[in-house]
């Protein structure tokens, strides 16, 4: 309610700021994602990282194109897909030429499609939609269109990570899948099963279950079936509250291998886990906050620690949009020809903050990065996360992970 | 064989937490005739408080005095909320405690935040109390299942073996006999309303560190805590213990065994279609018990209610 207020005031602030500056030199990038509803946490810290990257990386550095500033504009979408399409509009409306969101496939489903449907119709004030976490594979392949770019690895990229890491571990013989029944569940299913068989065809996947998204009050009877499987490790996709109460069960139940995961970290999840989630919970994710790479990277966390005490540094791939869209206008030496901005994208490499290389796939419009397995602890941590001296330290890195992995992306350029 | 046994306890675990949540609704319904769609909020609201309690005084200050916070706060509700709109009718009263739960999920999101807090179980109940064929038993399940059975007699004893408890049960039935003797009929509602909602700040509190505890934690039980009482029947108190095992044990064992439809549909004689995804039976053959667990109850209470309308254990209609 606080933080959502506060936003509330944010926007209406920045709306009446931006009508007052028309005409300066601002360019606005619309943050279409959850404000309010059960996700506004993760919506309200990834728009806090969002105008901090745009202030700290873009602005205070003298803007692009030789002045012009980045101004984030807040659209709350409540997680809707119906809802994002009338907010993409009012955007439009405002001449707002790029749209930056993340939460949730089926939201940036319907954005794709709107964005591709309006620039075909409307040539002369096009769109660029930056997708910064929106992991479903199709996005990038059968239903990729040219204005599409996505930023994090996608489902399939990040299970090719986790399994060439499960590979090189001799005491894993066995290993249960289990997630939330919907298609981001069954795809880290389908991957997972694809994955191991080609890597380690020696590994038996013991279990492979889907439960109800959202609903299981108590996972114990889950874990029991898991430890009777005599699994060695744990594989889930499951994120919030899904995610907490499997782990919580099934290192209560006394389940000893390593969990490896998808998005067990930050939101409350990494403070509830603490201690017992210590060497346990393994999560596939790019960007690396601990140890620091560098002093920019480390400078950076405490900055934004220090704006946003009770904020999380965990979407690190949000200073790449930023930092990629700059150096892209500033490459097309335009900010209203997208279609010079998006081929500017397309192929542009760069050393990102948080370590490794970054190369945007000409073929797909999927960003090429290096993927990292970290781990809970509490152990040499700089950086944690909800403030509870837990964070996730690299335990290993897949170099531009899925650099060749294949895609079925036919795109129609402009 | 081992097995069984494990989810026996596990079950039991759920059984006697859904007892908990149960047994005070279904005192404040028999008497009030109030269904309070609020009572999971006070559950919500328990273990908000014990973990708000434990960060500075520890987790055993927060049990004691967790419960105490909102059976107060519940008793208050009847004197000044509920009491003043029950002139109107029991309509009223439903959406003002429908609302209520609105209101409570809105504060507790406002005060705590959205996600979920760190709330966990103290140093001296972590660990393993024993294991079976090595499924591990934790040892705050075992002070869980002690908890609630302690719970459980000291009601059992207060309704059934003193003075207080003979009132309650005259005033259950014929309020104002009761009141003509004398007695002062709306305190003992008052009283019966803090008691069940401290019921449900108990079940909160021991309950939060293990379902971990986050805004949406009293909508997930809601519903499954009225089930119960209609199973158990309205106003029994052995009747909400016995629907609370059976729909822990029914759900744990459906979850825990994957039985699949196609074995029950196939030993019953039907044959099954292939190829199977050509089907417009498809969904209904590949259906397995854990997709199918968290509705087993509701299914059950549909089965009570048309053999016997008042609940296994009711003498009246619900």
């Amino acid at each position: 309610m606080r933080k959502t207020t506060r936003i509330g005031l944010g926007a209406v602030i920045a709306t009446l700021l931006a009508a007052g500056a028309a005409g300066a030199d601002t360019i606005k990038i619309a943050y279409i994602d959850p404000l309010s509803g059960p996700f506004a946490s993760t919506g309200t810290n990834g728009l806090h990282q969002y105008e901090f990257a745009a202030e700290t990386l873009v602005n205070e550095k003298g803007g692009v194109l030789g002045g012009d500033m980045f101004e984030i504009v807040a659209f709350d979408n409540k997680t809707s897909p119906k809802e994002s399409l009338v907010q993409l509009q009012v955007a439009i409306d405002q001449g707002i030429r790029f749209v930056v969101q993340g939460n949730g496939s089926a939201v940036a489903h319907a954005l794709t499609d709107a964005i591709d449907k309006h620039n075909r119709r409307n040539p002369d004030d096009r769109v660029l939609f930056l997708n910064y976490s929106a992991v479903d594979p199709a996005l990038t392949n059968e239903n990729c269109n040219f204005w599409h770019f996505r930023f994090d690895a996608n489902a399939d990229i990040k299970m090719d990570a986790l399994t060439d890491i499960i590979a090189t571990n001799p005491d894993i013989t066995k290993i249960y899948v289990i997630g939330q029944d919907y298609s981001f569940g069954k795809s880290v299913s389908a991957a997972a099963t694809k994955y191991l068989a080609e890597k380690r065809p020696d590994i038996e996947i013991v279990g492979n279950e889907l439960h109800p998204i959202g609903k299981v009050k108590d996972f114990t009877p889950y874990s029991r079936k898991i430890i009777a499987s005599d699994a060695d490790a744990i594989i889930t996709g499951n994120w919030g509250a899904d995610m907490l109460n499997l782990g919580k069960s099934v290192i209560d139940t006394g389940f000893d291998g390593p969990i490896y995961t998808y998005y067990a970290a930050a939101d409350g999840i990494t403070a509830a886990f603490g201690e017992s989630g210590k060497d346990r919970l393994r999560l596939v994710t790019e960007g690396q906050t601990n140890p620091p790479p560098n002093d920019t990277a480390a400078d950076y966390i405490k900055a934004f620690k220090a704006k946003y005490p009770d904020g999380n540094m965990s979407q690190t791939r949000i200073t790449n949009v930023m930092e990629m869209l700059a150096k892209a206008i500033d490459q097309a030496g335009t900010a209203t020809d997208v279609v010079a901005v998006g081929e500017a994208l397309e192929g542009m490499e760069m050393d990102s903050m948080w370590g490794g290389k970054l190369y945007m796939r000409p073929e797909d419009h999927q960003l090429i990065q290096d993927v990292l397995i970290t781990v809970h602890t509490d152990d040499d941590i700089q950086y944690d996360l909800d403030n509870s001296g837990y964070g996730q330290h690299l335990e290993s890195r897949v170099e531009m992970a899925g650099m060749d992995s294949p895609t079925t992306c036919k795109m129609r350029r402009p | 064989m081992d097995l069984v046994l494990v989810n026996l306890i596990d079950g039991l675990v759920t059984g006697l937490l859904l007892f908990m949540l149960s047994a005070g609704l279904t005192l404040i319904f028999s008497m009030m005739g109030v269904l309070n769609f609020a009572h999971a909020s006070f559950y919500m609201l328990g273990a908000y408080f014990a973990y708000q309690i434990s960060v500075y005084l520890g987790f055993w200050i927060g049990l004691l005095v967790a419960p105490l916070i909102v059976g107060v706060l519940g008793a208050g509700i009847e004197r000044y909320g509920l009491r003043r709109v029950h002139q109107y009718g029991h309509v009223p009263e439903l959406i003002f405690t429908f609302g209520l739960a609105l209101l409570i999920e809105e504060v507790v999101q406002f005060v705590w935040g959205k996600d979920q807090v760190p709330y966990v179980i103290p140093q001296i109940l972590e660990g393993a109390a024993f294991a079976i064929a090595g499924n591990t038993i934790p040892l705050y399940k075992v002070f869980m299942i002690f908890l609630s059975l302690a719970i459980f007699g000291g009601l059992l004893y207060v309704l059934t073996k003193t003075r207080v408890g003979m009132i309650i049960q005259a005033a259950l039935s014929y309020p104002r006999t009761v009141e003509a003797l004398g007695h002062n009929v709306p305190l003992v509602f008052m009283g019966v309303f803090g008691v069940g909602t401290a019921l449900a700040g108990v079940a909160g509190v021991i309950a939060g560190p293990v379902l971990s505890t986050f805004p949406g934690m009293g909508v997930v039980l809601g519903s499954i805590v009225f089930v119960t009482i209609v199973i158990g029947g309205l106003g029994s108190l052995g009747g909400a213990l016995f629907a609370s095992l059976i729909i822990g044990w029914m759900t744990t064992f459906a979850k825990a065994y994957d039985m699949r439809m196609e074995d029950l549909l196939t030993a019953v004689g039907f044959t099954k279609p292939d190829p199977i995804w050509d089907s417009a039976w498809q969904d209904l053959w590949t259906l397995t018990s854990p997709q199918v667990a968290d509705i087993l109850p509701y299914l059950l209470m549909v089965v009570v209610l048309i053999i016997r309308p008042y609940g296994l254990f009711g003498k009246r209609d619900a």
